[in-house]
């Protein structure tokens, strides 16, 4: 313990509702900072725009997985029964896109559906249980009633007594410094 | 809201439009009494922190009582053989698929609540829409149970996936029970992952909030470390949105690849292309019926008449009577085709469905799957919940006999005469299926007990005080 580190990770203001957070984020955005992040309940309808982030890249794993689903179902009905055991059923062809359609299109959805749940693992980087906003001594209340804007010290317009003070002008309640502690 | 309809943005507005005085359009409120985050935190929260309450005990034993009877039925029937169910020739099928179908069915509502009515932006979904979700995941888990064991050897069930086996044989893709493997194990799995996702914000919030070290872990492992950060909702929003959209291909997929079953078979009865819809519209409205089912005693239980409103249950009660409409029209085309088409098998096939051996199930299904709804044109029946649930009891029963009907009435008449039979269920069928209803309840139990209820995110973004424009504190 004796060897433990205290890193200073960023500065954080609390605020009581979601149309406060929403007009703070847009002057925070407008100040210039680029390392900095809203903590809220819900999804703020309309935050994104105000923090100046664009649409999720969710869809690119979406599509991706799709796109292999449907080929990976055409693959085994191809390689299963018309080149590996070659079986004649019904008179129908061996291979066909036509009569195994339920198939592809199921692992279409199945595989599309894998891309977007660890696409938006991996866009969020998760999982990851440690993370230094979770030292926070309220950050429980950001999943109730509580929104929470959080500067980070890594920020180039970081300033020990300036980003404080311009969160509090923004109206924002128990400013409070995030610290990391390192063992 | 409001404030847009004096916006003076427009350039070509015709002037008869500021005359117009817009009809007030009443939005009831989706959560009553202007509740507060907290509250909903609190109250959805708390039943998963608090001591178990001694109800829960007893339904919970209860349930692991029945839920013994498939044990029982099941390793009665591995032990023996599959001859212990009734099935014979020509009704081979017999209960299996009945319970099959009825379990899948069921399933739908789930996904019709999280998925379409969340692309229709239906905002009235979000309190009944994580319950819903469980239950289709514990309704294909009973499902799952008699096509698994109805093959026999359930040893080699595996089979059925196509995975390499000793006898380099593969299963063979023109057959809709192939087809089915894929759409019912697509669906388990899309409906789990839908469901969890859904859920990881509301398990941070109890990890969060826990103080037993066993809850921070349980709970802290399942959040996978989410931290309400505005760059993770965008993400997951829109993760949540491409679930929907592709769970409702999905779920439409799923009974109709169900119906295939029968409908690609060359039977009279079942060789129909009415099948699909007809099907999905049917399973629509049994999981509506098992939706109101759950919903309503927990509602009672735990008060939560704050979330789950009468709008809610007008709401449900419509969709039940809309879809059991659909399937009562479904009913008499099936008959107008049956004539129209002058097809002598086909035409036998109705009439011995209405007033044949089995015509008694035919009519418990007619009057609890077209007459009973019809009470939901009623508001003062919508508004009797004793009532409403007693109703959703009729359309479970009724939409399990839609399914014996189908499968039953048509094969025990064969094309032959000589070839005819009565299909009875043994007491291992009974047991079985009656069993089934003890595992999903256990399941649903244990869902209550340690997973959030109601997605709180969801709820508390159709209120008032989400609204970043100028809504109302509280």
């Amino acid at each position: 313990m004796a060897t433990s580190m205290d890193i200073k990770y960023g500065v954080s203001a609390t605020f009581n509702s979601a149309k406060d957070i929403y007009e703070a984020a847009g002057q925070v955005r407008e100040e210039g900072y680029k390392n900095w992040e809203c903590y809220t309940p819900i999804p703020v309808h309309g935050l994104d725009a105000q923090m100046g982030v664009g649409r999720s890249k969710v869809p690119c794993f979406t599509l991706l997985g799709g796109v292999t689903g449907f080929f990976t179902g055409m693959l085994i009905v191809w390689f299963m029964n018309a080149y590996d055991y070659p079986l004649i059923v019904g008179g129908k062809p061996y291979f066909s896109p036509i009569y195994p359609f339920p198939v592809f299109y199921e692992l279409t959805i199945l595989f599309a559906a894998f891309g977007t749940l660890f696409g938006m693992f991996f866009l969020n980087r998760l999982p990851q249980h440690n993370h230094a906003v979770f030292e926070h001594p309220n950050f429980g209340k950001t999943g109730d009633d509580k929104f929470m804007i959080v500067i980070e010290i890594e920020d180039p317009k970081f300033d020990e007594v300036e980003t404080p003070s311009f969160l509090k002008s923004l109206g924002g309640k128990s400013i409070t410094t995030i610290r990391e502690t390192i063992d | 809201m409001a404030s847009d309809t004096k916006s003076d943005s427009s350039v070509d507005r015709p002037a008869i439009l500021d005359k117009v005085d817009p009809a007030p359009w009443h939005e009831p409120p989706l959560v009553l009494n202007k509740r507060s985050f907290n509250w909903v935190t609190e109250k959805i929260c708390g039943i998963v922190e608090g001591k178990t309450p001694t109800w829960w005990w007893w339904c919970f034993i209860t349930s692991m009582i029945i839920a013994s009877f498939t044990g029982m039925g099941l390793v009665y029937l591995v032990s023996t053989g599959v001859g212990v169910w009734g099935n014979n020739n020509p009704v081979n099928w017999g209960w299996a698929i009945v319970n099959f179908v009825f379990w899948i069915g069921i399933g739908h509502a789930g996904t019709l609540i999280s998925a379409i009515l969340c692309l229709l932006k239906q905002k009235w979904r979000t309190s009944i829409n994580r319950g819903s979700e469980a239950m289709t995941v514990f309704a294909v888990m009973c499902a799952g149970i008699f096509p698994l064991f109805h093959v026999g050897r359930v040893w080699f069930a595996w089979w059925l996936f196509p995975l390499p086996n000793a006898n380099a044989i593969w299963p063979q893709f023109r057959s809709p029970l192939e087809w089915d493997v894929f759409a019912v194990s697509t669906y388990f799995t899309v409906s789990i992952l839908f469901w969890y996702m859904g859920m990881i914000p509301d398990l941070a919030v109890l990890r969060d909030r826990a103080k037993e070290t066993w809850r921070k872990y349980f709970y802290g492992v399942l959040a996978m470390g989410w931290r309400n950060a505005n760059n993770h909702w965008r993400n997951f929003e829109m993760a949540y949105l491409l679930l929907a959209g592709l769970s409702t291909p999905l779920v439409l997929s799923v009974h109709t690849i169900v119906s295939f079953d029968f409908a690609v078979a060359n039977l009279p009865g079942w060789h129909t292309t009415i099948f699909p819809p007809y099907f999905v519209a049917g399973a629509i409205f049994s999981g509506f019926g098992m939706v109101l089912t759950l919903l309503l005693p927990l509602r009672a239980v735990f008060g939560l008449h704050d979330l789950i409103t009468q709008t809610h249950i007008d709401n449900m009660c419509k969709i039940t009577l809309a879809t059991g409409s659909m399937v009562g029209y479904a009913y008499s085309m099936e008959f107008f085709i049956a004539w129209y088409g002058a097809n002598s098998y086909e035409g036998f096939a109705f009439i011995n469905r209405a007033f044949g051996n089995y015509w008694w199930s035919y009519w418990i299904m007619v009057s609890c799957n077209v007459i009973c709804p019809q009470l939901f044109w009623f508001k003062k029946i919508r508004e009797n919940t004793p009532l409403v649930w007693i109703i959703s009891i009729f359309v479970n029963v009724g939409m399990w006999f839609e399914r014996f009907v189908i499968a039953n009435t048509t094969l025990s008449r064969d094309f032959l005469p000589s070839s005819w039979g009565y299909y009875s269920p043994t007491v291992v069928d009974i047991f079985t299926f009656f069993g089934t209803f003890g595992f999903f309840s256990v399941l649903f139990l244990l869902f209550l007990r340690f997973l959030p209820l109601m997605p709180l995110a969801e709820v508390k973004s159709v209120m008032p005080q989400a609204n970043p424009h100028g809504g109302k504190h509280s």
